[in-house]
């Protein structure tokens, strides 16, 4: 143990001193951002393994795990449902449809608990064990169709962003006219803290996340396609460059920074550009997916599979043992931890997500989605926070702040009410990256007045619209 | 703060060393306890919580104590430190409303207020009372001859070594630079502040040497004389009293270090660390607004296209 410990050490601090040194400069980074301890090791070698789904078990499957307008229920109660088939159609552009994860009934089509807290329409369906593919699932060979019908595949498959932003990825790909689109960036960074997904996909797939890069490229018709992927993975990089050898996709690994892995901060690192304010990645050439959104996309062009299971970590320090596990949408959270060997101690938090962007979720009945990445749980001692104090002017959060912006002038400015001051002060250009939250020396929830900020700012807006 | 008041901790042993146990380490007593008390009795009066433990209030008592004479009387120090908290804190409305550094706002009032006894120092070690720190030495002695006497030169390089009345010389500037860099280590600060504060100090009195060095004393002197190092690392460097941007810390820094040479060779006071990073506090505001970073995304375009460089 103790030996572990000095080895941890010395490790951390020749990683200090590189920086200090500047040797990790050749790396490409961005400006502003944190070094939080990465937490990795828990679940960094632990490979894949299936979370099962016994006869009788219950999934809670919402309609809306996306961003943009929820599926409409298209089963009733009572129906039986094959695996992948539809059971949530999409309403408008924006929207993606929702298949069953198993096979089974289907007992209700109700509002149900999602893991903000709110009640909001799911379809709950009891498997029958069985696991039964529906038979009208096929597969077609990419090469052998036009974008449009790639797209259409994708939209079929209801392939949303798995990095957690869940924004359908049939949008993302389809650029409105006279958008030149010449970069295809894939994020392998996942540098949220403790979460390992990615890197295991990385490690254990690649050639599935190639060929879905491939496909991308494809329908985007790109030539320059870069993975970028934070320096604390070296084997999934080595994996990742052994893959792409030959296939036209770069390998860029990047600097162990927080938050490396936003979609912005991604762009500049990798490219140098930087995303016009207010703007979309698409505005300077570019278009990110996550590499497990491309390892989805194969799947659903190559074999039809539609995204009912994703990869996730869970880990934390009120987990027995963490491990990554390939969970089936709809899966309570309850059953996951049980699968890692259950609660360790007194269970403080539950987060779904990263830790510095996820959510926290208000039990552990809430199912996962197609955008968890990871359940953390913590235990009690580590999520009490200090008492909050007056800000003193520290600086730090302005230094750490990837856009640009003066968080402690927000919120002084928010305190007082002023949103209009908080809209000068561009609050609209804060990516709720919780950079500033976790740095603070005086414990402000500084985040939460930004997000208060924006969306009354948002309403605002809207408001004057309708005028 | 605790941390800061550690980095304090080896100019403070070297202080209670050179000027004699007893008194220095009253007048450290009785500023921390003037301080202490007046945080405690103003929160207890206005029914607020009371915020001792955070630290800040026993740091501004050391501050202070280090910038009043070791042999100042023992109601010097604690009215020092009451002023420090309450009109250069509290009426603001606490910690981190502050515009001016509480403890240079205390010593400025003693200054002020008791001339005499604030410049009126022990000799380190041998702790015989002099009148005159190095410092006014020179002042005294250009303003009677126009220049710095042979006298006045044998004594200042005494300076070094910490023979001169209230200087510590080379160690204490040794000490504080210890202190501040294992600050800096910390990130409890960074370096911009001290650094453009000491560099811009040596660069003006440099170029004054260099032009009459009879009538301007050395860079050096500047560097290890007065507060100039004890300002540079804790008390410029002030969260609450500084800008927030690096940009804006570099400014701040080169506005102390200008405004205290100057105000060292031409001003009426023979030192000018205090009064320096006084004006620059108040303009922090003015200096956070101009040097508001640009947000992420508002670079010129070219070609419809954000390019890092050009
Ligand atoms: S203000 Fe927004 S973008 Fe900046 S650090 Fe805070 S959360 Fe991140
Ligand atoms: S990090 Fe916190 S205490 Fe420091 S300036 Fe920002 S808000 Fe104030």
């Amino acid at each position: 143990m103790q030996v572990q410990q000095v080895k941890e050490r010395s490790k951390a601090f020749v990683n200090l001193f590189r920086q200090h040194k500047g040797m990790n400069m050749e790396l490409k980074t961005f400006k502003g951002g944190l070094h939080p301890p990465d937490n990795k090791r828990w679940s960094e070698k632990k490979a894949i393994e299936v979370c099962p789904v016994a006869e009788g078990d219950e999934l809670v499957i919402h309609l809306s795990q996306h961003i943009g307008a929820p599926a409409e229920a298209c089963v009733q109660k009572g129906d039986k449902v094959l695996k992948g088939q539809v059971i949530g159609t999409p309403k408008g552009f924006v929207s993606v449809p929702i298949h069953a994860s198993t096979s089974g009934e289907v007992i209700a089509v109700e509002p149900r608990l999602d893991t903000a807290g709110n009640k909001t329409m799911a379809v709950v369906i009891k498997a029958d064990g069985k696991d039964e593919w529906d038979p009208n699932l096929s597969g077609a060979d990419p090469d052998k169709l036009m974008p449009q019908e790639l797209k259409d595949r994708i939209l079929a498959a209801g392939i949303v962003g798995m990095g957690g932003a869940t924004f359908p990825t049939h949008v993302k790909l389809s650029p409105p006219e006279g958008k030149k689109i010449d970069y295809l960036i894939l994020n392998g960074v996942e540098c949220e803290p403790y979460l390992t997904a990615d890197d295991r996909l990385m490690q254990e797939k690649p050639e599935e996340v190639v060929e879905g890069i491939l496909i991308l490229k494809r329908i985007l018709g790109v030539e320059k396609a870069v993975i970028g992927i934070e320096a604390n993975k070296p084997t999934a990089i080595e994996t990742m460059q052994k893959a792409c050898e030959g296939k036209g996709i770069e390998v860029c690994p990047l600097q162990l920074k927080y938050p490396q892995g936003a979609e912005k901060q991604l762009i500049y690192a990798v490219t140098g550009r930087e995303v016009p304010s207010g703007g979309l990645p698409m505005d300077c050439g570019c278009v990110v997916q996550n590499v497990g959104t491309a390892a989805a996309v194969n799947a659903a062009v190559r074999r039809g599979i539609p995204l009912i299971e994703r990869i996730a970590t869970v880990s934390g320090s009120a987990v027995a043992e963490p491990k990554n596990l390939l969970i089936k949408i709809g899966q309570p959270i309850s059953k996951l931890v049980e699968f890692c060997g259950g609660v360790k101690g007194e269970l403080g938090k539950i987060i779904q997500g990263g830790p510095m962007m996820g959510m926290a979720a208000v039990s552990m009945d809430v199912p996962v989605t197609r955008g968890t990445s990871g359940i953390l749980l913590f235990s009690e001692g580590e999520v009490i926070r200090a008492p909050e104090g007056p800000c003193v002017r520290c600086g730090n959060c302005v230094r750490a702040c990837p856009a640009f912006i003066m968080p402690t002038e927000i919120a002084f400015q928010m305190r007082r009410g002023k949103v209009d001051e908080a809209e000068k002060l561009n609050v609209m250009d804060c990516i709720e990256c919780g950079s500033c939250t976790y740095i603070c020396p005086a414990q402000i929830p500084l985040l939460q007045f930004f997000r208060q900020a924006k969306s009354a700012i948002r309403a605002n807006i809207a408001k004057r619209k309708k005028v | 703060m605790w941390e800061v008041i550690g980095a304090l901790c080896p100019c403070c042993l070297l202080w209670i060393l050179s000027f004699g146990v007893q008194a220095s380490c009253l007048t450290i007593l009785f500023c921390v306890l003037g301080c202490v008390l007046a945080e405690a009795g103003w929160e207890l009066i206005r029914k607020q919580p009371i915020t001792v433990r955070d630290g800040s209030a026993v740091m501004t008592g050391i501050l202070l104590a280090l910038n009043v004479p070791p042999n100042a009387a023992w109601w010097m120090a604690l009215l020092g430190g009451f002023v420090a908290i309450i009109i250069g804190k509290q009426v603001f409305g606490g910690l981190g409303c502050n515009p001016f550094n509480p403890a240079l706002v205390g010593r400025t009032v003693l200054l002020i207020s008791f001339p005499v006894q604030m410049t009126t120092w022990v000799m380190p070690r041998t702790h015989e009372i002099t009148s005159a720190t190095p410092l006014s030495a020179v002042k005294m002695a250009v303003g009677l001859h126009g220049n710095i006497t042979p006298e006045v030169q044998a004594q200042l390089s005494g300076v070094f070594y910490g023979g001169l009345g209230g200087q510590l010389g080379v160690l204490s500037a040794l000490a504080l630079i210890a202190g501040g860099c294992w600050l800096i280590y910390r990130k409890i600060i960074t370096w911009h502040i001290p650094a453009s504060f000491i560099g811009s100090a040596f660069v003006l009195s440099s170029i004054f040497w260099l032009v009459d060095s009879s009538k301007y004393p050395s860079p050096l002197f500047h560097m290890v004389t007065g507060g100039l190092m004890l300002g540079a690392f804790f008390m410029a460097t002030d969260w609450v009293t500084s800008p927030l941007t690096p940009k804006g810390m570099v400014v701040f820094g080169i506005g102390c270090g200008v405004l205290t040479v100057l105000i060292r060779l031409f001003g009426g006071y023979p030192e000018g660390v205090a009064f320096s990073i006084l004006l620059m506090n108040s303009a922090t505001p003015i200096i956070d607004r101009l040097t508001m970073p640009r947000k992420f995304g508002a670079m010129p375009k070219k070609f419809g296209l954000v390019t890092k460089k050009g």
